[in-house]
């Protein structure tokens, strides 16, 4: 198969964009009445959804926010009875408190379908062998890639993440066709293979597609080598829909974006006005055909270029290069998304005045590492070394149940760590992506 | 408050800080009389008591250093075989938890000198006074 959706894939620009300015006014008027936050947004704008003719005219409409999806927690911009929310996904927000999102089984359908595109896209068939080890659970990844692999007819195994040596075992005896991980831990696997002695001829894998976290070139080239696979990057965030929102093709020039599903806008985060088609800026979606959790005019803060002319593969659909960054300072290590913020409320709860602190990231033999650096203050000091061991522990522990990973706190001298202005002031991100 | 002011300064475990603290105290004419450390493969917890607590405090928090001061108790007891020993068995009786103990030397040489660091100060105070035992104060430190 070489589409799995050749309609809406390949479809010509103004048909496709005829589709978009449809179903855009379609959206609006079914948020504007099933979302009340979204509709006092649109009031306090001066919007009516009979303002929106088509496409052209989503400049009129207020953006929506990562705040919004706060503000609203848990369910607020559901615009659907719950009774109507087939599945509920959830990440980590900013403030310890999760983004949830909602999807309806026609939802579902569709998130399947788009993951379906992707994975034909990427050369992977129905009867191919997908063995998936993204995390199942909240977490959009792992069971967002299960149900597009088993929409196509995949033989998938849900290996899910954790658990190296079962995980090598797998691929060794199941002899899976395709891998989707994350690319770090692809590379981690890559390396485990390797030293049980495999070489990129004799593992099966022929295909990889990685997402979840940002990843280079230069580990492309690797994790190829390495596996002896084609290796393609998926692109998706849950408040949209989740992995496959756009994913490369075979041609690896770029992710395809499922534009009958999502339409793109590219914004100077600064303004908030469209930049110049194919210059780079924040990517901003609106989902089309959503029903469960539709989101108008979502600001993601990834920073990227989109382009339209037609790829090589066939399709016409526009592509995402890989996201060059973020314009706020959220970091995602390992897949799990982390705020330089958290780090700071943790410091709040084991001290009125929170010290100075600096998060370090780093890949270690290709896997994200986070520490934290905080500086002793008169509060966290004691004569007792036991104390202090202790203090490093728990604060430890609760960065890690806070955030999800396993965090290292070292704690240093007062006025030693880096002082810097602007918005990543906290961070120093040392990852060679 | 019972005991003898001591005064803990934190620091990273890099060659030369403990110079450079000393260096420090040595420039404004500080003697240290008593020292430990407590370390682990990051940082470590300097204590010491000097001969001018008050000014050493003052110089180390202008010096950007973080200090704490506790009070420690300080003891003399005979350069012998197990007098040492019958001090911590008198604590152990009277559930009196030391948190570490260090020695230091005395000008006159004579008696061993011990700073001990306890969960409870006016208690063992009182032990200590019970098995004749007296306490060093900050004065006696001072003496030339």
């Amino acid at each position: 198969m070489k589409f799995y959706d050749e309609t809406h894939e390949c479809m010509d620009r103004p048909s496709l964009e005829k589709l978009q300015s449809e179903r855009l006014v379609k959206l609006v008027e079914y948020e504007y009445n099933n979302v009340p936050a979204y509709r006092q947004k649109m009031d306090d704008a001066g919007v009516k959804p009979g303002d929106i003719k088509g496409i052209e005219d989503i400049t009129k409409l207020p953006f929506t926010l990562k705040s919004d999806l706060r503000d609203n927690y848990p369910f607020g911009l559901f615009a659907v009875p719950i009774g109507q929310i087939n599945r509920i996904h959830a990440s980590s927000g900013t403030t310890g408190k999760q983004t949830v999102v909602g999807y309806t089984k026609e939802d579902l359908d569709i998130w399947a379908d788009c993951i379906s595109r992707g994975l034909v896209s990427c050369g992977i068939n129905s009867g191919d062998m997908v063995h998936i080890a993204y995390g199942y659970g909240l977490f959009t990844g792992g069971i967002g890639v299960h149900d597009g692999a088993t929409k196509l007819g995949c033989s998938v195994v849900p290996a899910s993440s954790g658990n190296t040596a079962r995980q090598v075992t797998l691929i060794e005896d199941f002899k899976p066709d395709a891998i989707c991980c994350t690319p770090s831990y692809a590379l981690f696997l890559a390396e485990e293979l390797r030293k049980k002695g495999h070489t990129p001829d004799d593992i099966s894998l022929k295909v990889g597609i990685f997402g979840a976290e940002p990843w280079s070139e230069a580990m492309r080239t690797e994790l190829e080598k390495s596996l002896g696979i084609k290796a393609c990057d998926i692109y998706g965030l849950s408040e949209i829909m989740g992995p496959g929102v756009a994913c490369e093709c075979a041609e690896r020039k770029g992710m395809h974006l499922q534009e009958d599903h999502f339409l793109v806008e590219v914004i100077n985060p600064e303004t908030g006005e469209h930049v110049k088609e194919g210059e780079s800026g924040e990517l901003v979606f609106t989902t089309l055909t959503k029903k469960g959790f539709p989101l108008v005019r979502y600001r993601t803060r990834d920073i990227s270029r989109v382009i339209y002319e037609k790829c090589s593969c066939g399709r016409t659909t526009a592509r995402i290069l890989k996201p060059s960054g973020r314009s706020d300072d959220m970091l995602i290590i390992r897949g799990v998304n982390v705020f330089p913020s958290q780090v700071e409320t943790v410091l709040m709860e084991f001290s009125e005045t929170s010290p100075y602190y600096m998060i370090y990231v780093d890949r270690q033999s290709n896997h994200d590492t986070m520490e934290v650096k905080v500086e002793m203050n008169e509060a966290f000091f004691s004569d007792k070394i036991s104390d202090i061991n202790s203090l490093e522990a728990r604060l430890k522990a609760r960065l890690n149940s806070l955030i999800g990973l396993s965090i290292g706190v070292t704690l240093v001298e007062p006025g030693t760590l880096p002082r810097f202005e602007g918005k990543s002031k906290h961070v120093v991100d040392n990852r060679k992506i | 408050m019972a005991g003898i002011r001591q005064i803990s300064v934190f620091l990273s475990n890099q060659s030369g800080r403990l110079a450079e603290v000393t260096k420090l105290l040595a420039d404004n004419n500080i003697d240290i009389i008593a020292l430990s450390i407590a370390d682990t493969a990051q940082y470590g917890a300097l204590r010491i008591i000097t001969d001018d607590n008050d000014k050493a405090i003052d110089i180390l928090k202008n010096g950007n250093f973080v200090t704490k001061i506790n009070h420690v108790l300080g003891i003399e007891i005979p350069n012998e075989p197990g007098a040492l020993a019958k001090v911590l068995q008198a604590f152990d009786a009277n559930e009196i938890s030391v948190e570490y103990i260090y020695a230091f030397v005395g000008k006159s040489g004579i008696n061993a000198r011990v700073i001990i660091r306890v969960n409870d100060n006016e208690h063992a105070s009182e032990v200590l006074k019970s098995i004749g035992i007296g306490l060093i104060t900050e004065d006696d430190i001072l003496k030339k």
